[in-house]
């Protein structure tokens, strides 16, 4: 069992906590005048994404969790679970519905996404920060404007809805953020 | 603080030494240097020493780098130096962070004839001299801040309440078992952010197992003579009316290897010199230690330490 002093304690490390593993956002190393010294530390549950704060007696070990983050590709989904392989060694990886997240209104496949692995398992899938999907429902609009304002919402292929420009047609394809959720442009073919 | 250029920081830093040094001789106080290098070192549980060899004529040895003078200087004012003050460096391995370096500058000094009361008064005069502005000053019992801030006594609640009330407030931590390790941790997490705010806050009246170096109180042997100083949340000083009595000392350095072991710590040499200076007497007198970058980072407005040295301790 790999463990770390809080004297390795740094952002970024990746600890198994209540047996879930987090990820250190801060650590904080404060002292009494003259008196115990404790490390205090801010932490990211990487299953929930929950931010939790603990604090640590100075020189204690804490067992850490066996997280790597990967770039795979998503292959396909059967309803259960969505599945990713490595591009460099083709190994194959499946991910629940609570790893996937909101992921899972993103990505279509072929898409490479950043994938946390923990004990080999996926715990959190990111869609790529921007994705082009083409749009297979929205009101037809007014023909002609071009103003941009106001807006529809627009069904993408996925089944995700963002709102749109009015110009903006069925059959086209527009380049969405992933982590707003907002349009950013059209696409041409 | 954006960082500042590199002379005015170099300038600060002279000033406030020049001030310093100039407070004390006006007062009639010494400078002194003494020994950084040492054949032994505290004891204290809290505090752990670097340590190195010497090799060459006399013999090969282990020596340690000092956690602050007040051994070498108590030796002086045993010797008979009088009134003393001293600028140095001190060392403590395991130390670092935002408010912490594990080299730091440290301003010692000793009052012969004063009480931590006298010496606390002297300590703030200091400050506001440094700082330049005329801060309000309170003392506050270490007591009352628990009662004020948990609703409980620290000397005499239960170790039960004790964890509960760090459970309660998130800060629990494992392994901690003394009663001082679980008080420490509600200060340092829950008391000592708060204090200060505005104005030198001397806490004082620690309790006997916190004395350190420091004489028991005569009214109430549960409570040290032992006091420190907050500003913004920031401790500045830690003074001690000095333990004079050789006995008593010997004691607390052989509790501390005791507790040393129970926390796997090694325990550490005795320092037989100091003992010996005690046996021939220490006049009454008390002291206090000062960390001179802390104080700094306050007067520049500084978030961590690191930005006040010339080299931090990472590009060192």
């Amino acid at each position: 069992m790999a463990t770390y002093s809080t004297n390795e304690f740094r952002g970024g490390l990746k600890l198994l906590l209540d047996g879930d593993p987090c990820v250190i956002i801060e650590n904080e190393f404060v002292k009494p005048g003259k008196g115990q010294a404790f490390n205090r530390v801010k932490l990211r549950n990487l299953k929930t994404g929950r931010v939790l704060e603990k604090t640590f007696k100075s020189g204690e070990s804490v067992e850490a969790a066996d997280v790597v983050e990967r770039d795979l590709q998503y292959l396909y989904t059967d309803g259960e679970y969505w599945y990713f392989m490595d591009p460099e060694n083709f190994e194959q990886y499946q991910a629940d519905a609570t790893a996937m997240g909101d992921a899972t209104k993103w990505i279509k496949d072929q898409d490479i996404c950043n994938v946390t692995l923990w004990n080999g398992q996926p715990i959190a899938v990111e869609a790529p920060n921007f994705v082009v999907l083409e749009i297979t429902d929205t009101d037809p609009g007014l023909k002609g404007d071009t103003s941009g304002g106001g807006g529809k919402p627009a069904t993408l292929e996925t089944g995700a809805v963002v709102r749109v420009p009015l110009f903006v047609q069925i059959g086209e394809k527009i380049k969405v953020d992933t982590r707003s959720g907002e349009y950013v442009s059209r696409v041409k073919d | 603080m954006t960082s500042l250029p590199v002379r005015a920081l170099l300038e600060a830093r002279a000033g406030f030494l020049e001030e310093i040094r100039r407070f004390f001789r006006s007062r009639g106080v010494l400078e002194v240097e003494t020994p950084v290098l040492s054949h032994a070192s505290g004891t204290d549980p809290a505090l752990e020493p670097f340590h190195t060899r010497y090799k060459g004529p006399g013999g090969e040895r282990r020596l340690y780098l000092q956690t602050s003078p007040e051994f070498h200087m108590k030796r002086l004012l045993a010797a008979g130096s009088g009134d003393i003050f001293q600028l140095c460096h001190a060392f403590r391995q395991e130390e670092r962070g935002a408010r912490h370096n594990p080299e730091f500058t440290l301003l010692e000094w000793y009052r012969l004839g004063f009480d931590h009361h006298r010496l606390m008064a002297e300590t703030a005069e200091l400050v506001q001299h440094l700082l330049g502005g005329m801060l309000p000053v309170e003392k506050r019992l270490y007591a009352d801040l628990f009662v004020e801030r948990f609703g409980w006594h620290p000397l005499e609640v239960d170790l039960e309440t004790l964890a509960g009330a760090a459970v309660e407030l998130g800060v629990a931590a494992g392994g901690l078992e003394r009663r001082d390790q679980w008080l420490d941790l509600l200060m340092a997490l829950r008391i000592e952010p708060e204090l200060g705010r505005g104005c030198l806050t001397f806490v004082y009246g620690y309790p006997a197992s916190q004395a350190a170096l420091a004489r028991l109180c005569d009214d109430d042997s549960r409570l040290a003579c032992r006091f420190e100083l907050y500003l913004e949340g920031l401790e500045l000083a830690n003074g001690f009316y000095e333990l004079t009595d050789a006995a008593e000392q010997r004691a607390r350095f052989e509790a501390d290897n005791r507790q040393r072991r129970e926390l796997g710590k090694a325990p550490l040499p005795l320092d037989e010199r100091l003992l010996a200076a005690l046996e021939t007497g220490l006049p009454k007198c008390a002291g206090v230690a000062l960390g001179v970058d802390r104080l700094l980072m306050l007067k520049l407005g500084a978030e961590r330490l690191d930005e006040v040295l010339s080299f931090p301790f990472d590009e060192a």
